[in-house]
């Protein structure tokens, strides 16, 4: 008995030891952080000389900051075209490839390459791609007769740019993610539903959907936090342009914080956007909850 | 109609789905794969027929020089070894600490093992964009580096080192919560076994446990070599040295100083994927691996 006590003590000090070198990044790179984002979005830190208390003064300035409020606009718009289309194109390819099939594991992995490349390359790449005179998109619609936009100089079509790049980068993985949801339903539900006449329609209605949902919500948690933090992308591709219709909040605060030294300011922008995330994904939560009533 | 064409002729109605299913799946891939294709022919091709109209698919002759002027313009050599480190560094300590961790939390008993894991976890939340801005200032206040004197202040820290990219992300949350998922699927006995015969905790942790997780260190290792290798704004907040960049930042100031020069672009782009794509042609499947696991563990 005492020697196990013993034993057991032993067992946690090491414990402790294992954890410690975790613990103490933990403590300095995340702990500490946080509360000090708190505390600097209530001064006018700007690196070189002050850190005076201010009160609110940073949360009463954002609130007429026009451009802030852009950026905002533009990442919602972003977002709210971005995670749908994501979640229907992954899932659309996944329902796919999902049968074996000969050959089939060459689609997938052609599909899962993209995601393989950095933000920076595959902008770099789609730069070319979306050139308006040389480009291949452009050059793909001659063919139709089209004359294509120029499509990262338009206010109009600059986001959608960004959206398609995104896009591209991201069907892959969430694909795999649906594949490896698609793998857990049991096919005796598919086997007395056919039975009982369903067809192919009704099966996903009834039950590759609702049997996703865990998968979805998963997708489309992680999608939503992504897009809301847009930064990469956008910054390659147009450097938030043309007339700022591409600058995101991350953007926004990157280069207040970075480049005009406002970090106060910037912190307190920064928790914002913190709270915008968070909503959003309280309503994806509550969403994908209500989705369980019904069904 | 198609249930009455495949129940007079069922094997016609399933070739027909069957052609169906390639048309669509190659037409799909193709759009996907299309990109790549077009970046390495255009990084192969004279300049003229880079901008031609229309568009001319085939180089007429294949050429390395759009190669040897990216490198010669930038030093992407010295970017890509800078990468490359940064990379490893990231893989290391990440495979080191959060198989420590994760095993701490999986195998050992000790009072506060689940408040401290759910403490770990509840954070993962927290978006990266708040501590953006207090991180950089702990690290330019670090005390005793970089000319910090004890109260963090005479210097500039860990700015513009290489630790300050290291450090932060040494023990990452996901490779403890990983780690410690893998090891809790090992049995208990063998250390129990182990104990009877007098080894230590961390001898038993590193000869036993350790060498059990082989699969789950490639999937960990590979996620976070693309992690590292990939990242970009970190970086560019914190290397301000140019003999300091990354491959990315490399590649960002290269497409941004050089706008028409998409033959060097399309080369310097395709560099930086390469590492990636060589680690995923041999480690396919434990790619793969990974992102199910976050699929159906998440």
């Amino acid at each position: 008995m005492l020697r196990s006590r013993k034993l057991n003590g032993h067992q946690a000090r090491m414990a402790y030891l294992f954890i410690s070198p975790t613990i103490l990044l933990f403590a300095v790179f995340t702990v500490i952080p946080v509360f000090m984002a708190f505390y600097l979005s209530f001064t006018n830190y700007d690196v070189l000389s002050r850190m005076d208390w201010i009160g609110l003064a940073n949360y009463r300035k954002l609130i007429n900051d026009d451009l802030l409020w852009q950026t905002f606009r533009n990442v919602l718009y972003y977002t709210v075209i971005f995670v749908p289309l994501n979640i229907l194109t992954s899932l659309l390819v996944a329902l796919l490839l999902n049968k074996a099939r000969m050959g089939v594991k060459v689609f997938r992995t052609l599909n899962y390459l993209p995601t393989l490349t950095s933000a920076v390359a595959a902008a770099t790449v789609w730069l070319w791609i979306l050139h308006p005179e040389f480009g291949l998109l452009n050059g793909f619609l001659g063919y139709f007769g089209i004359t294509g936009p120029a499509w990262l100089s338009q206010t109009d079509t600059a986001m959608a740019s960004v959206i398609m790049v995104t896009l591209w980068q991201a069907i892959g993985s969430n694909m795999v993610i649906y594949l490896a949801g698609l793998q857990g339903v049991p096919d005796y539900l598919y086997e007395s539903a056919k039975l009982d006449g369903a067809n192919a329609l009704q099966r996903f209605r009834f039950i590759t959907w609702p049997q996703l949902r865990p998968t979805t919500f998963l997708v489309s948690t992680m999608s939503i936090i992504g897009a809301l933090q847009l930064f990469d992308q956008a910054f390659v591709l147009t450097q938030g342009g043309p007339a700022n219709a591409t600058k995101t909040p991350v953007y926004l605060i990157y280069q207040q914080g970075f480049n005009q030294l406002q970090m106060g300011y910037a912190s307190s922008q920064a928790f914002v956007l913190a709270l915008a995330i968070l909503i959003f994904s309280l309503v994806n939560m509550k969403l994908s909850k209500a989705e369980e009533s019904i069904v | 109609m198609k249930l009455s064409v495949s129940s007079i002729h069922p094997g016609y109605g399933r070739a027909l789905r069957t052609a169906v299913f390639y048309i669509v799946a190659f037409c799909v891939s193709m759009a996907m794969f299309l990109p790549f294709l077009w970046s390495v022919l255009t990084s192969l091709k004279p300049d003229d027929e880079i901008f031609a109209f229309p568009i001319r698919w085939l180089p007429s002759r294949i050429t390395f020089e759009h190669y040897s002027a990216a490198f010669s313009t930038v030093p992407f050599l010295r970017y890509f070894g800078n990468s490359f480190f940064l990379a490893v560094m990231g893989v290391l300590t990440n495979l080191f600490f959060g198989s420590l961790s994760g095993y701490a939390f999986a195998k050992l008993n000790f009072k506060l093992n689940k408040p401290i894991f759910r403490v770990l976890l509840a954070a993962m939340m927290i978006p990266g964009v708040v501590t953006m801005i207090p991180s950089f200032y702990v690290l330019m206040h670090l005390p005793f580096f970089g000319g910090n004197d004890w109260s963090g202040s005479g210097g500039h820290g860990l700015i513009n080192s290489f630790l300050a990219i290291i450090l932060p992300g040494a023990s990452g949350t996901f490779a403890v919560f990983f780690m410690r998922q893998f090891f809790l699927t090992l049995p208990s006995d063998m250390m129990e076994m182990a104990r009877i015969e007098g080894a230590g905790e961390f001898r038993i942790f590193l000869r036993i446990y350790l060498p059990l997780t082989k699969p789950a260190l490639a999937t960990l290792g590979i996620f976070t070599f693309q992690a590292g290798w990939n990242s970009f704004l970190w970086p560019m907040i914190v290397l301000n040295d140019p003999l300091k960049h990354t491959i990315q930042m490399g590649l960002q100031a290269f497409s941004y100083n050089h706008q028409t020069d998409f033959g060097p672009m399309m080369a310097g782009a395709l560099v930086a994927i390469l590492p990636i794509l060589i680690l995923f042609v041999l480690l396919q499947r434990y790619f793969v691996q990974g992102i199910a696991f976050s699929g159906v563990k998440g």
